[in-house]
């Protein structure tokens, strides 16, 4: 009998103890962000989509068009075409399809040059899968307007600068050839799986 | 609507009537928007703030939404009593409107049994629930239809032995004499056991958390309304909120001395007071996990049954001493 | 069921693939009799992504993505898996910073499954209320390790050889501010839930597994210990930097749902005081071993690495054949091995028995279709 009273005493008392601790958070400020009014900062490491890193020196991008990042990328997502121009190559495009994108990060950090960064952009819901698919370089441009710096032009191919590149001494182009002679393996591994996946966004994109 | 109620015109009760629509809809809004405050405060977030003041319309942009909706009959339902069922639960939730008295004349009919047809209408409820469990020819559904029914029988015998003490006190079963007898002290006071007793009782009752196993969400998916959208949704869950509106009334007018108070006018004093209830119910909800259907039988038949009647012979031989 | 139900005694209920407590897409196809459980099978495979043919088809690097999408609620314990096998075959030794970054993250994010699976399980028991607390809590987390992993929730962060981004002071503030909240908490999780007597009456004496089904089962992680049986990977088979530090491994003593739920719950203490010191002692130094190859090709040769995840023990088995893409590469989920255990212990039950013994399993259910 005791024990049966002592049950029921406690187990009233722990349902009391239990509507104190809702009854203190009830009257406690709330914790969360209304979130269109009132908007958080993110954190200096957040990753969104990627975006050219602006030079100070020389007010436009880094890019090679070395297609580093395009190889290393699980999804196969960035779309990189690269023209000479003079001895140098750039890129004229540079998109990414972020729908695809799985926020690893390696494209980041295999870029020899520092070209790119995260942006800190995460408003990002669109309509279609086109409203994902993120030009890069028109970012870039869109920037360099904003801070009232002379816009990088898409570069044109120039034949004629390979013209003139016939002088170059003949080492360049063995160097060339010898990196060429090391990528085979890697080159010939990454895109040949997983090029099934990557066809359909590539046909959904150009619809 | 005058207390010498045998003299009732058909005026009044048309006017009642309609008083009564009236109240269970803005009852019901209301009741949803405090469910919605209350439960998001106590987990530290505002809850609804952008359709009107603090989200104070967004129930009724809601209740369009549920009107809009498809009304979807699913195809192997029993259908005349797949689609009774909500007006079923709906109907015994007015007739109980008859007989409160939200204040010394507002009454719409001031019967001497009016504990008995609130009580008798409210176990309505549970075939109700049944009917709209078995017809939706789901079996979530029926497990729903069986559990409340299960419970609702087992919690309607501690509640009726619980009100019983505090009619052998006051020896009437018209709710106007129930009032009146607490003008000197709320029967809260007096019988401390059998408030407690009726609260967990009447939460059971209106099958709310943590005994609301019919509906459990995380078990049941819906419990007995799972099958049913649109309007006919919104018609279970008006019904739930009008019911906790009622055992909560019933327990201002047991308990708390119904209408009385000073200053404030007999109605907003009544209106408080079954707020302040409904608070303490909807407080349980966002507290407790969800007992299992045995323990809750478990808990009226060994806990609730014996005290409720211990509290009731106590009562009669204090009765009966002083 | 109104036709054929009235004579026939045992009846099929399906618990899922959409169903609020099965957390995900799992199926349990029940025979029934009442609201007894005659026979309960778990029907999985319904989130299959094949993550162990994708290993196959890219170069190791390429592959660290999915490491964060087998088990989304504890990604870094299965990155640092990986990268542990990798490292492995690849003979490179990871910097002790870096070794001590990867244990606060990881501890971090244990303590954030396990939050989450609190709050979850609560949820699948009628409570709702402290699954935002839970969440108020796991918030905190979130906002830490993404400060240096980028991410809140498919961590992509450590790399063969140590990690890519270094903590900064505030971060170890952070973390020590953080352990001070969660201590601070405990008193109202206590109060709310662990002494409340509708929980313990849910959670006592409900699926109790014994010793010998654990290892019979194959059982890992809480759902071990739980029973009683002190296996915990960090200090049976020791790895990374968690020799250093001072712990201990809570274990339960009947094995019941309420000894796993106390069991994770403890666990989280002890993450802080992992933690804690990890904070104190962490050395300086570079983050990242000096020798990574740019190519990842190791040389031929096989290769398995286990660490306690928050579900139990995750192993990764990978075969090289000297080439730059994995020959084989073979998860053992832990999730898989205790949701086996769920036909036994499920018999003779309720049905809100079952929402609660498949809650106290902790399923992440894409790890075991994977």
């Amino acid at each position: 009998m005791t024990s049966y009273v002592r049950e029921i005493l406690t187990g009233f008392y722990s349902l009391l103890a239990g509507m104190g601790v809702t009854i203190r958070y009830f009257v406690k400020p709330i914790v969360t962000v209304q979130y269109p009014r009132e908007k958080l900062q993110m954190s200096p490491a957040y990753r969104g989509h990627t975006e050219f890193v602006l030079d100070p020196e020389t007010k436009t991008h880094r890019c090679i068009a070395c297609e580093l990042c395009a190889r290393t990328c699980p999804s196969q997502l960035i779309h990189l075409e690269g023209v000479k121009v003079g001895k140098k190559k750039l890129p004229s495009k540079y998109v990414i399809e972020y729908h695809l994108c799985s926020l690893c990060g390696l494209c980041v950090e295999v870029c020899p040059t520092q070209a790119l960064q995260f942006s800190k952009e995460y408003r990002l819901a669109g309509y279609s899968r086109q409203d994902a698919v993120i030009d890069v370089f028109a970012r870039m441009q869109a920037q360099q307007r904003r801070l009232g710096w002379p816009v990088t032009p898409i570069p044109e191919p120039q034949p004629e600068a390979e013209g003139e590149a016939e002088a170059k001494p003949k080492a360049a182009k063995a160097k060339a050839a010898a990196k060429k002679a090391e990528q085979p393996p890697e080159a010939e591994a990454a895109p040949a799986a997983p090029e099934t996946p990557a066809a359909p966004a590539e046909e959904e994109k150009e619809t | 609507m005058a207390t010498a109620a045998h003299s009732v015109s058909v005026f009044g009760m048309i006017a009642g009537l309609i008083g009564v629509m009236a109240l269970v809809a803005v009852n019901a809004l209301f009741l949803i928007w405090m469910e919605r405050k209350v439960s998001a405060h106590m987990q530290l977030r505002p809850g609804p703030m952008e359709v009107g003041w603090h989200g104070a319309i967004q129930t009724i942009a809601d209740a369009l939404k549920l009107l809009g909706k498809e009304l979807i009959t699913p195809r192997d339902v029993d259908k005349p009593v797949y689609l009774a069922a909500p007006i079923v639960i709906f109907l015994p939730v007015l007739v109980s409107f008859l007989v409160i008295p939200f204040s010394q004349n507002l009454i719409i009919r001031d019967m001497h049994v009016g504990v008995l047809l609130i009580l008798s209408f409210a176990a309505l409820t549970v075939l109700a629930i049944l009917m709209a469990g078995w017809a939706s020819n789901n079996k979530y559904a029926v497990f729903g239809a069986i559990r409340s029914v299960a419970q609702n029988v087992a919690y309607e015998i501690p509640l009726l032995i619980t009100l019983m003490s505090v009619i052998l006190m006051v020896g009437s079963f018209r709710l106007t004499d129930i009032v009146a007898a607490q003008n000197r002290i709320w029967f809260v006071f007096v019988q401390p056991v059998a408030f407690i007793l009726y609260i967990i009782c009447a939460t059971a009752e209106t099958n709310r958390a943590p005994f609301d196993l019919p509906e459990a969400e995380s078990e049941l998916v819906a419990g007995f309304h799972t099958e049913y959208s649109g309007m006919r949704f919104a018609l279970f869950f008006l019904a739930e909120y009008t019911n906790m509106f009622i055992v909560a009334a019933l327990a201002t007018i047991f308990f708390l001395g119904g209408w009385r108070g000073p200053f404030l006018p007999g109605l907003v004093w009544f209106l408080i007071k079954v707020y302040a209830i409904i608070f303490l119910i909807m407080w349980f909800r966002w507290t407790f996990p969800r007992v299992r259907f045995d323990q809750l039988i478990t808990l009226s038949w060994k806990i609730l049954i014996p005290l409720a009647l211990a509290n009731l012979i106590v009562t009669a031989f204090v009765l009966k001493l002083v | 069921m109104l036709e054929r139900g009235l004579e026939e005694k045992f009846y099929v209920l399906n618990l899922g693939p959409q169903h609020p407590s099965t957390h995900g897409v799992l199926r349990v196809e029940l025979q029934m009799e009442g609201e007894f459980i005659v026979k309960a099978d778990p029907d999985i495979g319904y989130g299959h992504r094949g993550h162990e043919h994708m290993a196959e088809n890219r170069s190791y690097l390429q592959f660290l993505p999915n490491l964060g999408r087998v088990d989304y609620l504890h990604a870094l314990a299965y990155n640092q898996c990986y990268c542990m096998a990798v490292e492995k075959l690849l003979e490179l030794k990871v910097p002790e910073r870096a070794e001590f970054i990867r244990v606060i993250t990881c501890e971090l994010n244990r303590i954030a499954s396990h939050l989450l699976w609190i709050g979850a399980y609560l949820l699948d028991l009628g409570a709702f209320t402290p699954f935002l607390y839970c969440f108020d809590d796991r918030e905190n987390i979130l906002d830490l390790l993404d400060r240096v992993t980028g991410s809140r929730l498919t961590y992509c962060y450590y790399r063969f050889g140590g990690v890519p981004r270094d903590v900064d002071d505030d971060f170890l503030a952070g973390c020590k501010a953080f352990a001070r909240r969660l201590r601070s908490r405990y008193r109202d999780y206590e109060n709310l839930v662990n002494k409340n007597v509708i929980f313990l009456e849910r959670t006592k004496g409900i699926g109790i597994i014994s010793q010998e089904q654990c290892v019979k089962y194959g059982l890992t992680g809480p759902m071990v210990r739980g029973s009683g049986i002190p296996y915990d990977l960090r200090k049976c088979e020791p790895y990374s930097a968690y020799p250093l530090f001072d712990f201990d491994i809570p274990v339960g003593s009947t094995g019941d749902i309420y000894d796993r739920y106390m069991v994770r719950y403890r666990e989280m203490e002890q993450s802080l005081r992992i933690i804690e010191q990890a904070v104190d002692k962490i050395p300086a130094g570079p983050i990242m071993a000096e020798k990574v190859p740019k190519r990842i090709k190791p040389a031929p040769g096989e290769v398995y690495t286990a660490v306690e995840a928050a579900r139990g023990e995750f192993g990764i088995y990978l075969v090289s054949q000297g080439d730059t893409t994995p020959y084989r590469l073979k998860l053992r989920v832990p999730s898989f091995g205790n949701l086996s255990i769920l036909p036994e212990i499920a018999v003779d039950t309720l049905v809100a028995d079952l929402v609660a013994i498949l809650g106290s399993i902790d399923v992440v259910v894409p790890e075991i279709d994977r």
